[in-house]
């Protein structure tokens, strides 16, 4: 089945995300759309999935002009979607998620699940799927709640079928697999959009390539381009894909982590018995499939995790049951990995979230005071030394973008004295210019001699900027490596291989 | 892996432990002070007959020292039960249940030293006091699986009390006082929704401005209209009780469940209905779906708001149908401000109860049994003072939303508006 | 820009208004009567809704009958609404300040008792100096207040059980306490089988303002008092800073090192303290003598006055002038044209209502360039 869209335009108020969008994805192909974080690739494919509805422009399928408003409209039309944030309900199993919306019924109204544990078992059989229709999806790893998405577009019989940067959440072995599934669909007939923003797959696995850069179509490219070729499309300017630094200057231990376990408020464990030091001068990088623990390792360290045993110390001062001011303020530079919800307070101005963590210290407060013009004052310096592109320092933090909103966590946690920087996904979602302040700022404070802990799923960035490589599987450190250590052994070790 | 990994309690086991240590200290308390601490004990009389059902045993007398000792060690032995069940890693429900039955008559016991006790027509009242609990407390389940809160139940009885007593008076007709308490309960509820829904305002405050609007419209309405004109406005009558051939003479039970008017057989209808529907249904499926994670549910063609708009009118009917308990199932006519806080115990059983309707119907019948011993003992006189008998569901609540039964989880997305296209782009 | 913030508020009382007379003109026997003659009964019904609001305005601001006498006595009214507001701006800022560090305030009312509760006790049974009476009984109402709301922050910071189920919960508690504790020796007056507690020894009581024939009382003052300082809390201090901050994002305002359980704590021991300051302006201005039903509906106005004020401290008081002289006035209203007093009631609601439903207002009147501003956004339980 063939999918062309004509001229596609969305406005969210004053900025276009989709600029009269072209794009034809030929029957059988698998097509990629190329773009950078914040590009549109987003919001031109929920357009096309139904969830948003475009100001103007048309979908044609298979030639004919279709009406798609809603997500059934585009399942009738032979359209299915695997999302980047998986479009599943957690507390019902998998039989439940995949009927939602098609159930079928017996007697008076009631489920019929039958039909349904029987395709997907078929399904799940044909791709070595291994999936149990009656698991409770929460229960299941992010890369099969993936294939469980996959399935249900299967069942539905998708003949176009949208991969939402669908390798995010993958080892680099599992990311290996599900091209080739990608290819296997494709050779039953299914076409496929593929939304990706990582060079590589996008050689390996597409047919065509169409690139976007701030809403609007800038090129088309075969698989054979270069990778600088195609990066340079689309950031709009040669890009530099390596990160310049000099040896380190390794120095004292400045974090020691000592046989640490966290557990949630249910009592499961999320870290296990993880131990290593951190030393002055070094960037230690955890890396890792999401939700191995990283998130809650790096908010332990500042005292924002509850079930903790074990020991932390920095720079010798034991500090695992402290408060977060008080890890704050003995000299963390704390980066969290949802900016918008535990990093930035929206509704409140660039100069009030600069000074969330000092507001009642000096020169700031005068007793109980809050000085106003001591405030402005100094968030102007910040502005200008990081860069915060904003028309005042009064502005609310929301009308940022992405970088810029990462700048001012930035600025706010690096004023104060800091030993370590603990930095959570501290790129994720920021347009390549942020990205490479972001990497710039992360050497510039190691080779001054802070330590940096860097959580990031994103192994290319985990392979530019470490000294050293932790690699977590299952809230466990399951290996410490040195920085040059080949994208398939960490592969490996993400999957918790052991060699 | 580390070989000294000690094995952690997950979330239900925490809670049963928990459960356990809190059942262990009542039952010691109730050995010392029910059962010990009083130095001669006096008789109590149990009295099971009500009305025409057979007769197995017209009346009991136990000393009540023996009586609240019998039953808290009854109590203990429960726990010990219990604990072998949590070690066996098994639900401790049967045990706890025993437990509070035993809790409870042990206190009986020592609270009605040398009293009469009417126990069937205790647990009768204690089921008639449940029956607007039980009705706000689906209406709860119906809209806050669907994802929005409803504060404004008290709101929706009072409606539903209100139209159901005036109509059934206008027209000198009960049944079209009952047709219309849906429709009542449901004018209020598509208030909620419209506002909740359509204008995305925070459903709390929301559904508290609707409680004081109906409020102020039922007491304006009663004072201008009904207390002057009642013969014409205000004199609906009761629905008799319908006795059930066979099953209304069984002892205790029969005269319980089965001698009631028509609402209260309504009342089971719909909690079977609402309970089976809802995890078995399609219908539930899709309303479970729209209260945990909406924006799945829109990514499968569902139509979020018209699911959460139509939960919410179908609270409002249950509600309401509740609403008329208070004139035509209890009173015979409205009286200004005659839900006096119902609504909010159902919202409290529906959080004890955990937003499952079987749960909240047990809470449900406990407030009510709670309410009901209450008004005993204030008219046989007790060593507590009936203000703190009135007080124990409500500290009931408190301990349980704070932490007894562990983190209560109310649906995912209750009480959060959804938008279209409001999710990632 | 000021103009823009008071249309919307002018606009849905004005709707209220209309729609409450709607129901005071056709809730009328004499008006119903006439259904055969539209007109008539179109003109009946507006006589009639107008009488009403004519009475309402006698009694709340300026009865032109006292005047007559005495022009200085016309204002008898306005003072009744001064008696009315000030504890309404109390229990109001309670409700706000708390909504500003995101939390909601249902127990003003249970708050309020036990303020009141205080300030009687000690009115009534301590004999002391004039000022310092008044303040020793002020003082125990914020501490008994600030303590029966902090437990409330303190179990959410604790627990994290949801401060509206447990506010919900503890007015009735409050309730049925002060229920028990007027049937107790130390509380009901000698000889009195009904729950009434002694009346305040005057020492304590709170001075007229404009002679002792107006009730208005030192308490309007104390109220605006404490109104300017929630504004300074919020709007120049650190703790309003916090405050704001996890109002508006907890979790940003966690991993900047705010201790959010300190702040919920906090947010509702002063919240409490405001609602109980109320109690005791009550006590000690106007209510001399406790009676169970002491709370009245304070609590709950509390909260319709604090959204109708936006949550910020002038708004709160001028929501509470309004509200304070609905009551006043209704019960003039009540008095002389035989309506309900709970038409105030039913016309706070919709005041409300269409307040906190720009959307819905801006629709009815065509209006476009309105700043619709924050509108009471949801949270949901596990928010």
């Amino acid at each position: 089945m063939s999918l062309e869209l004509r001229g596609i335009t969305k406005r969210f108020g004053s900025l276009t995300a989709n600029d009269s969008i072209d794009l034809s994805v030929a029957d059988g192909e698998i097509h990629a759309i190329l773009g950078e974080n914040g590009a549109g690739k987003s919001t031109l494919m929920n357009i096309v999935y139904g969830l948003l509805s475009p100001d103007q422009g048309e979908i044609r399928v298979d030639g004919t002009t279709v009406a798609i408003n809603t997500p059934l409209d585009a399942l009738a039309a032979g359209i299915g979607m695997v999302h980047q944030h998986f479009m599943l309900i957690p507390v019902f199993t998998v039989a439940e998620n995949i009927v939602l919306g098609h159930e079928k019924t017996k007697g008076p109204g009631l489920l019929d699940l039958e039909a349904a544990r029987k395709e997907i078992l078929r399904v799940s059989a044909e791709f070595n799927f291994d999936i149990d229709p009656d698991a409770l999806v929460e229960d299941l790893p992010v890369g099969l709640q993936q294939r469980v998405e996959i399935i249900r577009a299967l069942i539905y019989d998708a003949k176009v079928l949208i991969l939402d940067e669908p390798t995010a959440v993958l080892t680099p072995q599992e990311t290996d697999e599900l091209l080739r599934n990608m290819k296997k669909l494709k050779d039953r007939g299914t076409s496929i959009v593929f939304i990706t923003h990582k060079l590589r797959e996008v050689k390996e696995a597409a047919d065509k390539i169409t690139i976007i850069r701030r809403g609007k179509v800038v090129g088309t490219a075969s698989p054979s381009a270069s990778q600088e070729e195609l990066a340079s499309l689309m950031v709009g300017r040669p890009v530099s894909l390596d990160v310049e630094k000099k040896e380190p200057d390794i120095g004292r231990v400045l974090l020691d982590v000592r046989n640490l376990n966290i557990s949630d408020h249910t009592g499961r464990a999320l870290v296990k018995n993880v131990s290593f030091e951190l030393r002055a001068g070094e960037v230690l990088a955890v890396a890792g499939v999401q939700g191995n623990g990283q998130s809650e390792l790096a908010e332990a360290i500042v005292g924002l995790q509850e079930h903790v045993h074990g020991d932390i110390s920095l720079d010798g001062t034991e500090i695992t049951h402290s408060s977060v001011r008080e890890a704050l303020h003995l000299g963390i530079a704390f980066v969290p990995e949802s900016r918008e919800e535990d990093g930035l307070i929206g509704s409140f101005s660039i100069e009030e979230n600069l000074i969330l963590d000092v507001h009642d210290m000096s020169p700031y407060a005068n007793g109980p005071v809050i000085s106003q013009s001591t405030v402005s004052e100094i968030a102007q310096k910040q502005i200008s030394e990081f860069d915060i592109r904003t028309q005042s320092s009064k502005d609310p933090a929301s009308s940022l973008s992405g970088g810029n909103k990462q700048k001012v966590v930035l600025a706010r946690e690096l004023s104060r004295p800091v030993k370590i920087v603990v930095a959570s996904q501290p790129t994720r979602g920021l347009d390549v210019g942020s990205i490479e302040f972001v990497h710039e700022r992360i050497i510039s404070e190691r080779d001054s001699g802070r330590g940096v802990l860097l959580f990031s799923t994103e192994l290319d960035e985990v392979s530019a900027l470490a000294d050293r490589i932790a690699v977590m599987y299952r809230g466990e450190f399951i290996a410490i490596v040195p920085a040059d250590t080949s994208r398939e052994d960490l592969g490996l070790l993400m999957a918790g291989v052991k060699r | 892996m580390s070989t000294q990994e000690v094995r952690a309690l997950s979330a239900p086991e925490r809670r049963r432990k928990r459960g356990i240590i809190t059942m262990a200290g009542l039952g010691a308390f109730a050995l010392a002070i029910f059962g010990i601490l009083p130095k001669n004990g006096e008789p109590v009389t149990y009295n099971f007959v009500l009305g025409n059902e057979w007769v197995l045993a017209k009346e009991i007398i136990v000393n009540s020292k023996n009586g609240s000792l019998f039953f808290a060690v009854i109590a203990l032995l429960s726990v010990l039960l219990a604990t072998l069940q949590f070690r066996a890693r098994k639900t401790i429900r049967a045990a706890s249940g025993i437990f509070g039955a035993a809790f409870l008559m042990s206190f009986l016991c020592w609270a009605a030293a040398g009293k009469f006790v009417p126990f069937t027509g205790l647990l009768q009242g204690a089921l008639f006091l449940s029956v607007p609990l039980i009705f706000g407390a689906m209406a709860g389940v119906l809209s806050e699986r669907s994802g929005v809160i409803n504060i404004a139940i008290e709101g929706q009885l009072l409606a539903g009390a209100f139209m159901s007593g005036v109509i059934a008076s206008l027209t000198q007709n009960k049944i079209a006082g009952l047709l219309i308490a849906p429709f009542a309960g449901m004018a209020i509820s598509w208030l909620l929704a419209i506002f909740a829904i359509k204008y995305g305002i925070d459903q709390v405050v929301l559904g508290f401005v609707l409680n004081v609007l109906v409020i102020g419209l039922t007491n304006f309405l009663y004072k201008k209209l009904l207390i002057p004109y009642q013969s014409t406005w205000n004199s609906g009558g009761t629905f008799a009780p319908i006795e059930i051939p066979l099953l209304s003479k069984i002892p205790v039970i029969g005269p319980i469940f089965f001698s009631q008017s028509i609402i209260v057989y309504l009342m089971y209808a719909v909690v079977i209905i609402i309970h089976i529907a809802l995890f078995k249904s399609k219908w539930g499926l899709r309303t479970r779906s729209v209260g945990e994670h909406p924006t799945a549910a829109e990514s499968v063609g569902i139509d979020v708001n018209k699911i959460r708009f139509r939960n919410v009118l179908l609270a409002g009917a249950v509600a309401g149908l509740g609403g008329a308990f208070f004139t035509l199932g209890a009173v015979g006519s409205f009286s200004k401000e005659m839900t006096a806080g119902k609504g909010f115990i159902a919202l409290a059983a529906l959080i004890f109860g955990r937003w499952s309707p079987l749960g909240a119907v047990a809470a449900a019948l406990i407030f009510g049994f709670a309410d009901n011993l209450q008004g005993l003992l204030t008219i046989t006189g007790t060593p507590i003072p009936s203000e703190f008998m009135l007080m124990a569901p409500y500290i009931a609540t408190i301990i349980a939303v704070s932490g007894f039964v562990g983190k209560v989880r109310a649906p995912a997305a209750d009480g959060v508006a959804y938008k279209r296209g409001g999710g990632s782009h | 820009m000021k103009l823009k913030k008071v249309i919307l508020p002018a606009l849905s009382f004005a709707m209220a208004l209309f729609v409450s007379g709607l129901l005071v003109a056709f809730s009328d026997s004499k008006v119903l009567a006439l259904k055969n003659q539209p007109l008539s009964m179109i003109g009946k019904g507006f006589a009639t809704a107008g009488s009403a609001y004519w009475a309402l305005f006698r009694g709340s601001i300026f009865d032109p009958q006292l005047a007559e006498g005495h022009f200085f006595q016309g204002f008898y009214p306005l003072s009744e609404t001064l008696v009315a507001a000030s504890p309404l701006i109390l229990t109001g800022l309670s409700v706000a300040l708390a909504f500003r560090a995101g939390l909601f305030n249902i127990g003003a009312q249970g708050q309020f008792i036990a303020g009141a509760i205080g300030a009687s006790w000690v009115g009534f049974t301590f004999d002391l100096p004039v000022v310092i009476h008044a303040l020793a009984a002020i003082a125990a109402a914020l501490l008994f207040s600030g303590i029966y709301g902090g437990f409330v922050g303190l179990l959410k910071a604790r627990t994290g059980a949801h401060e509206v189920i447990v506010t919900i919960m503890l007015n009735y508690v409050a309730g049925y306490f002060l229920l028990w504790l007027l049937s107790t020796t130390a509380f009901l007056r000698p000889g009195r089988q009904d729950p009434l507690a002694p009346e305040v020894k005057t020492t304590a009581r709170l001075p007229h303002l404009f002679g002792s024939e107006l009730r208005a009382n030192l308490g309007f003052i104390v109220a605006l008092t404490a109104a300017a300082v929630v504004w300074w809390l919020l709007n120049r201090s650190t703790w309003g800073f916090r405050f704001r901050a996890v109002g508006a994002n907890a979790a940003a305002s966690r991993t900047a090192g705010i201790s959010v359980s300190r702040v919920t704590t906090s947010v509702m021991f002063i919240a409490g303290a405001l609602a109980g300051l109320g109690g005791a302006v009550q006590i000690l201005g106007s209510e001399p003598a406790m009676t169970a039903g002491v709370g009245g509906s304070f609590g709950f106005d509390a909260i319709t006055v604090a959204l109708l004020g936006r949550a910020t401290p002038l708004g709160t008081v001028l929501a509470a002038l309004l509200f304070g002289a609905l009551r006043a006035g209704g019960l003039t209203m009540q008095a002389s044209t035989e309506t309900p007093l709970d038409l105030v009631l039913v016309i706070q609601a919709l005041v409300v209502l269409f307040i906190a439903a720009p959307a819905l207002i801006k629709s009815l009147f065509r209006l476009k360039s309105v700043e619709v501003g924050e509108t009471v956004a949801s949270k949901g339980w596990n928010g």
